[in-house]
């Protein structure tokens, strides 16, 4: 663990790797609920990292972080969502192509794997999924497209991504959902928080089911 | 008093609503958002009589022209720019009686960016997520005004507006100085990097936006190639893209990002930033920050 200095009130901690990076962003949020924690204003986990935004007693923390240590969470121990997906997306033969093998593969890959959400960002109630192994990895296309639809289920990197709403991306698009990712009216609006166990079920097995 | 209704007579370029911003989402991708020039909001809410975290208008360069259906009391603070009521000229940085029925008329930007236009009782939109904050990164909260828009006002507080003050403003800036904490991803950057954002002319970009304050300038050289993992961005963020021109991060900037971060702006700094018009020279100042990290801390 490395504690890197960011302004004046705030602190990254620089893991080794996403799985310990969750560890800690779970001990953290479970300190803070439980009252153990200084007080700070916002907890934002990264792949490989949790920024403290905002603490009330810095100095504190630190010599803390050094004391304490983070189990890694049991791999049944969170929340677990499952997501429809009709896998008919634009950029599936590029996928298929890429990892040499036909599209109904790529589909059993994809929905064979369990997920996690590692953290957010682009906007909000995007999720980055962590659990696909490296031999799948998809690069970003090359020309964003300008406009890719609400509930989109898209690669890059190791990730998978759903669109929350229309907007510009560069991801690989491999299906879509009608699940809502973001809605105002919910508690929280984020359908996939930081922590939450995802897998992605292939509609028509769906409907079989 | 009953509660009134502002109506937008004349939007400008861009106004939005703004508060202190929406705090405790990050996790999920919500970006803090709120008035770019905080102290300015602040004035402008405490000259009316409102609480600090009562909702503003922010207006951008050309002003804003508004009919409320109350009398309210308003203040325009922030960039100096001629105020009328009706077309008679009224004062900037002060407490102006704006009768029912009367135009309040924000001209252009004397000089600066941004004027924050405060009414007794705040703009009352219901809030999303704890702020009523236009969020232009994510589309969270009210849309930027049109012409015609009608937005409630609130309850006044009561406090009413103070009995002394002074609104001071120094002339314009020849330069934009910004101190930067370095970290925590300076060592990403050469040793010459750090030099040349000492040392660089910089200038603010025409493409700034309450996102990001970017800067034309030389570029900073890397140490470290390929990509950072994404990680957590804070405001006054100075993050740097692979064409190695700083961009520093204002209110509405994501809140994970992947280029490397070679210091912070301090947050009582980003005031200034936000007023800085297009071609304004930008000097940094880095500074080391507390390196926490095998520091020996005795429990």
């Amino acid at each position: 663990m490395r504690l890197l200095p960011v302004g004046q009130d705030s602190l990254l901690i620089d893991l080794d790797g996403p799985g310990e990076a969750q560890a800690w962003h779970a001990e953290l949020l479970r300190r803070r609920d439980t009252g153990t924690l200084t007080p700070v204003r916002e907890i934002v986990p990264g792949e490989k990292t949790v920024l403290l935004y905002g603490v009330h007693d810095l100095p504190g923390i630190r010599a803390e972080l050094l004391r304490w240590s983070a189990p890694a969470p049991a791999a049944d121990s969170d929340d677990l969502v499952k997501i429809p997906v009709r896998y008919d997306g634009a950029d599936l033969a590029v996928v298929a192509e890429l990892w040499g093998m036909s599209e109904d593969d790529v589909v059993r890959v994809h929905s064979g794997a369990e997920y996690r959400v590692a953290f957010s960002g682009f906007a909000p109630g995007f999720a980055y999924l962590t659990g696909q192994g490296e031999p799948y990895v998809v690069p970003r296309r090359a020309q964003p497209r300008t406009s890719v639809p609400a509930g989109s289920v898209a690669l890059a990197g190791t990730y998978t991504g759903i669109y929350p709403r229309s907007s510009p991306g560069g991801w690989q698009l491999i299906g879509r959902t009608s699940v809502t990712l973001w809605d105002l009216e919910r508690q929280p609006a984020a359908l996939l928080v930081p922590g939450t166990r995802v897998r992605f079920v292939p509609l028509s097995e769906e409907a079989a089911a | 008093m009953s509660d009134g209704k502002v109506e937008v007579v004349r939007a400008g370029a861009l106004t939005t609503v703004q508060d202190l911003g929406r705090f405790g989402h990050a996790a999920l991708g919500v970006p803090r958002s709120g008035a770019l020039d905080q102290p300015a909001h602040r004035l402008a809410n405490r000259l009316v009589g409102n609480p600090a975290d009562a909702a503003t208008l922010e207006t951008t360069l050309t002003g804003v022209a508004v009919r409320a259906t109350r009398p309210v009391t308003v203040a325009v603070t922030g960039a100096p720019a001629p105020v009328h009521v009706d077309g008679r000229p009224a004062a900037w940085g002060s407490p102006v009686h704006l009768p029912a029925g009367a135009v309040l008329g924000v001209g252009a930007a004397t000089f600066g960016l941004r004027c924050y236009l405060a009414f007794s009782g705040g703009i009352a939109l219901s809030p999303v997520l704890g702020s009523r904050s236009t969020d232009l990164l994510s589309g969270l909260g009210p849309a930027p005004l049109k012409d015609g828009d009608i937005l409630p006002l609130g309850e006044p507080a009561g406090a009413g507006a103070p009995r002394h003050h002074l609104t001071l403003f120094d002339g314009p800036p020849r330069e934009l100085v910004l101190p930067v904490l370095l970290g925590p991803r300076d060592d990403w950057f050469t040793a010459a990097a750090v030099r040349t954002l000492a040392a660089g002319r910089f200038s603010v970009s025409p493409h700034s936006n309450r996102i990001a304050l970017r800067l034309d300038g030389p570029a900073l050289e890397r140490a470290v190639d390929g990509e950072l993992p994404s990680e957590g961005m804070v405001l006054g963020a100075v993050q740097v893209p692979p064409d190695g021109r700083p961009v520093l991060f204002l209110a509405d900037s994501p809140t994970t990002g992947g280029y490397p971060v070679i210091g912070v702006v301090p947050e009582a700094r980003l005031s200034a930033a936000a007023q800085a018009p297009p071609g304004l020279p930008v000097r940094f100042t880095p500074l080391r920050n507390r390196r926490p990290a095998g520091r020996a801390v005795s429990p």
